[in-house]
């Protein structure tokens, strides 16, 4: 649910980074902080464990300039990926109005991956939206690890409609911002659309 | 949610009113998925932030309470040494968030709270009801040519 104020002439939208555990939505969120200029972001906020694991959200807002006078406000988050973390994921889908679902591209954990997009449509569903009609972008995150599934694989098991769809390596940036703009895109063209 | 310049009169009518009664130093106007609605005070802050973290103890809350078969805890209440929050439930879609030291108290608060809360739900539930009727918030999106939006509008954002 976009959020448009007309007083303060702008519009929020808010986008979720979902996905496994340490599948690297922590880290898309961080190389985002890191590359965008001062004066177009705000703090990032992680609630982490002691071990950096992601225990509530990471929360990221930016601003990419103005759009028919209106401040274009992206309020980025991330859910915590592990299994038992369920509630937590529910709360931040709250108003959303995209996903990024950011993949393990590992063998080992494409039983995750499967198990997480399963989880992010029953949660969906709960909140009253439809991953069918939802923003989507699938990012196959970790493609530089010997151990990576081919591309094809992980689209045959991962692809859920027309979504679009990037490799990444999160940690040095590779596909981050292709990802984001992608998401970005398809969120205005849907609150263009209603 | 759509936020038109009459319903800012409003929030602001009713923030600033429970501002200088309660001798608090912030009160905000929260969305329940994190964004600002409206703002009175003159603390220097990261609002962006405090509006997310608001809402996520909001949620956070929520989920305890759903845990325990309450309905909701209705107030939340965090104190300081020097700054305590005091947080309400604005109806289903909003959070009001009062930020006060020791020149108020939380007897005050609670008291100037209780006054006005009734006039802000009902401000807060015309704009929610406005947003979910006929399709209003595709008219006004299109009345300010939000609509017509290109794609070359879009890249445009990113330089």
């Amino acid at each position: 649910m976009s959020f448009i104020n007309y007083a303060a002439r702008e519009i929020n939208c808010k986008i979720v980074y979902y996905g496994p555990g340490l599948g690297g939505k922590t880290t898309n969120i961080q190389w985002i902080h890191e590359k965008t200029r001062a004066d177009a972001k705000g703090k990032l906020i992680s609630l982490a464990t002691e071990t950096e694991r992601t225990l509530f959200f990471d929360f990221l807002p930016i601003e990419l300039g103005t759009i028919r006078g209106f401040r274009m406000r992206f309020h980025l988050y991330t859910v915590p990926g592990q299994v038992f973390y369920d509630a937590s994921r529910k709360l931040i889908l709250k108003g959303v109005d995209g996903v990024v679902f950011v993949a393990d591209s590992q063998e080992a954990r494409m039983d995750a991956n499967i198990e997480a997009v399963r989880n992010l449509n029953e949660n969906l569903k709960e909140q009253g939206y439809d991953l069918a009609t939802m923003p989507y972008a699938l990012q196959l995150n970790k493609r530089d690890l010997p151990s990576a599934v081919a591309l094809a694989e992980l689209e045959k098991a991962l692809r859920i409609k027309d979504e679009p769809i990037f490799e990444a390596v999160a940690t040095t940036g590779e596909g981050v911002f292709d990802t984001l703009k992608s998401i970005i895109k398809l969120v205005l063209k849907d609150l263009k659309s209603r | 949610m759509v936020i038109l310049e009459t319903d800012h009169k409003v929030f602001m009518g009713l923030l600033e009113t429970m501002l200088s009664e309660s001798n608090a130093q912030y009160v905000f106007l929260v969305d329940k998925s994190g964004p600002q609605i409206a703002a009175a005070g003159d603390l220097e802050m990261d609002t962006t932030s405090l509006a997310s973290l608001t809402a996520g103890a909001v949620a956070a809350t929520e989920g305890l309470s759903s845990l325990i078969g309450e309905t909701q805890f209705s107030t939340l209440f965090h104190e300081g040494a020097e700054h305590s929050l005091h947080i309400s439930q604005v109806g289903e879609k909003a959070i009001l968030l009062i930020i006060f030291d020791e020149k108020s108290s939380l007897g005050l608060v609670r008291l100037r709270t209780q006054q006005h809360l009734p006039a802000l739900v009902d401000a807060v539930e015309e704009v929610v009801n406005r947003s979910q009727q006929d399709g209003r918030p595709s008219a006004t999106i299109s009345s300010a040519g939000f609509a017509e939006i290109s794609d070359e509008d879009i890249d445009a954002l990113f330089g």
